[in-house]
């Protein structure tokens, strides 16, 4: 391994900014955020960066290396043999500072989203066989780079319309969850706009958390939009059956 | 210079939006209050997502043997004795409830073959007692109450840092705060106001916590006049990765033993067999952690100095089932495959036992109006902490925390008032080294402190070097006096790191006093001098208070069990095992 590796870091605010680079000592294992920690202790001591446990169970450090949306944490830097690491702040969210974005609307929709209504008091009772699959869901640790990623919420800045893939996986959990009654596919169809998903699947690809969610989550709730609106007796069996 | 803040009024102030801090807030929404609840990160990343193994109640699903009396026998056996025995007992009642609601609210435990929430076995647990969700139960926790928090009428303010706490003729009186994102202030006056931050974990180099476990609320209400109690209690957990050396410190969850692990010296001896026959691996942290320091002590560690974990037996199936974090992160940081070899592991700082000396049925400090739950708080623990007593732990008494400040809303009258020049002094003091020149650098400051921590008040201790560990902190305290960072207030960590610098500082003075004090070894504290637990000082906590700005630290009983408690501990076995020994 180099004994020497090179960052390139993006320095900036609101106003805009541009890559800085640093030279710092390679360190056996060290991953990408280590060398932003030596960077701040030896270097720059106002470099901003979001982290919290270095372990990937917290989804505080994303960011895009090399071009690629990532867990800082979860990255290691000899990935990276002979070539500079270039590192900036997620480009769909709007920055603070360096790189730290704000993600603030990703809460706001969170908010928005019907909470759990459960049929009964627990204790329940349910098979694992049953909850398999929300429990992949309930893996997310709302990194937001599976929204960072998303076209329709990086090109076509279209937050109005489509909630974008995180929320999607929080509705389908909700929604397959074998105890909840609440109704979420208005909203889905609607404000939520699952329609705007034409699963080109980007989002499963950088899923840190391995969640398949376009297949897994995306397709079955576009499913149930199209029992519920095109498909009106089908919609009603399936509602009584919940 | 006179700055201008934002300001907020609240019935009740939560400083923390860890599990403790969540579940809090939520009880005293529920009661009708107007409650804030303050975090240095955002809204669900606290460090009680890194949680991996479970969460301990006794719900009896898999053990139908088991109930509150023998979570609690475990409680305090593990803690040596010196537990608030009123804390344990209320825990242990009440964990099944606050487990269950959190099953209402949403978390999806995984299930046993008859659907219900499946419960797993861990060190010194008499029976299979931790609710988990694989090796994520953290994440699961707080993401429910996350979910919770957003349906009640809670006000959250993310990555926000407190800075001191007022007082008012003695009472709880309000905070002062400023945004990561810009520096700006804010002030926060409240009726009562709850610390849920945390422990102190990054005191230590080798850690298995995230940044924030900087002890920042308990040294606020220490400075405020609260007490802290037991704080030479420091838990290491005995495995933790040791190589390569960007990874020490981070923690191997202890489902790998649970899950039948087996530790294993240089030369291939399962050496538990010397320490522990009975338990073996699944012994009390304090137990396996020394057991692996002596190994290496005497010349049978691994490579990298530690021991030998290996769970290849099970078969790479039901390890990729079991322990499916465990296997990733092995391969990824490591690049070693836990299915086929067995890896380094040894002692990394993970629980502080110690902290804010609290009442046991409303959390209440010594200070008017002031509480404190979760790992800030101390006495639930003892001299050593269960594996899923913590995550029990913030919900039983975030929750009554929760209560407690309802409770003293209602029987205290009119809003403690803040002292606008104190305020202003405090905001001069944060600001001060900010875009100066020539002082000390905070992570150099950070990295002494680390440094004199793991030498002096380490996993063993003698008199004479805890004696230069005390002094070595006290010049570090005047030198950390004069820290400067360039920058802007803009999301500046160098200033943030001054900030948490200070406040583990005036925290491991008292690590320090305590384990001087000490003159004995129980639990987490190992004196080489002082080989045995003592009677004496088994009747006994050490309590620190401030006064005139220096810490003083004076004895104080522990208070002894009723009878039909103390009968527990004289069947012969645990509680849960002699009953039913009875009736076959
Ligand atoms: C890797 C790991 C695995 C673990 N596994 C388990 C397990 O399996 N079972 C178990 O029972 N326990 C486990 N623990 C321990 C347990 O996770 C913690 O003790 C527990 O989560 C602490 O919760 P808390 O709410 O008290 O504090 P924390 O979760 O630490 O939250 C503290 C909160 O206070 C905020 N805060 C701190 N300072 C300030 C300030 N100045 N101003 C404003 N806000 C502030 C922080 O931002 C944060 O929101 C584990 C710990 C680690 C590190
Ligand atoms: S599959 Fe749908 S949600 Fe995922 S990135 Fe493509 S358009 Fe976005
Ligand atoms: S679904 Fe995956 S990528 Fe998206 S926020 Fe959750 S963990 Fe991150
Ligand atoms: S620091 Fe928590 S996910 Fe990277």
């Amino acid at each position: 391994m180099a004994e020497e590796i090179t960052l390139s870091v993006f320095r900036g605010d609101r106003s805009g900014g541009r890559e800085q680079e640093y030279k710092i000592p390679a360190i056996p294992g060290m991953v990408v955020l280590d060398a932003l920690h030596y960077i701040q202790a030896h270097q720059a001591s106002d470099l901003a960066v979001r982290w919290n446990c270095k372990a990937a169970h917290c989804g505080s450090c994303s960011a895009e290396i090399n071009g690629s949306a990532k867990l800082l944490c979860k990255t290691r830097v000899d990935d990276y043999e002979d070539e500079v690491i270039h590192v900036r702040p997620m480009h769909t969210f709007p920055v603070i500072k360096d790189l730290v974005t704000d993600v603030s609307w990703n809460y706001e929709k969170l908010r928005q989203i019907p909470a759990f209504q459960p049929a009964v008091n627990a204790p329940f009772t349910m098979q694992q066989r049953d909850v398999d699959r929300i429990q992949e869901f309930r893996k997310c640790i709302e990194c937001f780079l599976c929204q960072n990623i998303c076209h329709v919420l990086r090109e076509h800045d279209a937050k109005d319309a489509y909630w974008g893939p995180r929320m999607m996986i929080r509705m389908a959990e909700l929604e397959m969850h074998p105890l909840d009654t609440a109704d979420r596919v208005d909203l889905l169809k609607g404000a939520a706009g699952v329609g705007y998903c034409n699963i080109t699947k980007c989002c499963t690809v950088v899923c840190p958390q391995g969640i398949n969610i376009t297949d897994n989550g995306i397709i079955p709730l576009k499913e149930r939009v199209a029992d519920k609106y095109f498909d009106p007796l089908g919609g009603l069996v399936r509602k009584m059956h919940k | 210079m006179s700055e201008n803040i934002e300001r907020h009024a609240y019935d009740v102030l939560i400083i923390g939006s860890g599990g403790a801090g969540l579940r809090a807030a939520i009880a005293a929404a529920e009661g009708g209050a107007k409650v804030a609840v303050l975090g240095k990160s955002l809204l669900g990343k606290a460090h009680t997502v890194m949680a991996e193994g479970g969460v301990a109640a006794s719900l009896a699903n898999v053990d139908p043997a088991d109930g509150w009396e023998t979570h609690f026998y475990d409680t305090m056996r593990s803690g040596h004795f010196i537990n608030n025995y009123k804390m344990a007992e209320v825990f242990a009642k009440e964990a099944p409830a606050r487990v269950l609601e959190l099953e209402q609210w949403g978390a999806v435990f995984d299930r046993t073959p008859d659907g219900k929430i499946m419960q797993r076995p861990f060190g010194a647990h008499t029976f299979r007692r931790l609710a988990h969700v694989g090796d994520r139960t953290g994440m699961e926790l707080i993401r429910t109450l996350e979910q919770k928090i957003l349906t009640v009428n809670v006000d959250v303010f993310q990555e926000i840092t407190a800075t001191k706490i007022f007082t008012d003729n003695g009472r709880a009186a309000g905070a002062v705060a400023y945004y990561r994102e810009d520096g700006r202030f804010a002030l926060f006056s409240a009726k009562a106001i709850v610390i849920a931050t945390g422990g102190w974990g990054k005191a230590y180099k080798v850690t298995s916590n995230s940044w924030e476990s900087t002890g920042d609320g308990a040294a606020l209400a220490f400075r405020a006049g609260a007490e802290l109690v037991d704080m030479e209690m420091v838990q290491f957990h005995p495995t933790g990765m040791v190589w390569p050396p960007g990874v020490r410190g981070i923690l191997v969850t202890e489902g790998v033993r649970g899950e039948g692990g087996l530790l294993r010296n240089s030369e291939g001896e399962r050496f538990m067999e010397k320490y522990d026959p009975q338990r073996m691996e699944l012994s009390s942290r304090d137990v396996v952690a020394r057991s692996i320091y002596k190994e290496v002590q005497a010349g049978r560690g691994t490579p990298h100095g530690g021991a030998w974990l290996d769970i290849t037996h099970k078969g790479p199936e039901y390890i990729k089932r079991k322990l499916p974090g465990m296997y990733q992160q092995f391969m990824a940081l490591a690049d070693v495959d836990i299915t086929k070899t067995p890896f380094e592991v040894g002692p990394t700082i993970h629980y502080t036992m110690g902290g804010l000396r609290v009442d046991a049925l409303t959390c209440a400090t010594n200070v008017p109006g002031l509480f404190a739950a979760g790992e800030c708080a101390g006495g639930l623990h003892g001299a050593n902490r269960l594996g899923g007593n913590s995550l029990a732990d913030i919900l039983v008494f975030g929750k009554r925390a929760g209560d407690g400040a309802l409770e003293f809303l209602q029987g205290s009258e009119g809003t403690p008032k803040l002292d606008d020049a104190e305020v202003q002094q405090e905001i001069e003091r944060v600001l001060k080294p900010l875009g100066n020149e020539g002082g000390e650098n905070p992570y150099a400051v950070h990295e002494v402190l680390q440094e004199v921590m793991a030498e002096h008040a380490g996993i063993s201790r003698t008199g004479p070097s805890l004696e230069e560990g005390l002094q070595k902190m006290l010049e570090l305290k005047a030198r950390a006096e004069h820290m400067t960072v360039p920058g802007s207030r803009v999301f500046n960590p160098g200033w943030h790191a001054v900030q948490d610098v200070r406040n583990m500082i005036a925290l491991c003075e008292t690590i320090i006093r305590g384990a001087i004090e000490r003159k004995e070894s129980r639990g987490a504290q190992w004196r080489l001098d002082f080989a045995d637990e003592l009677d004496e000082y088994g009747k006994v906590n050490f309590v620190h208070k401030l006064e005139d700005g220096e810490a003083k630290t004076f004895s104080a009983p522990v208070s002894e069990m009723p009878t039909e408690l103390q009968e527990l501990f004289q069947l012969g076995a645990a509680p849960g095992i002699a009953k039913s020994a009875k009736k076959e």
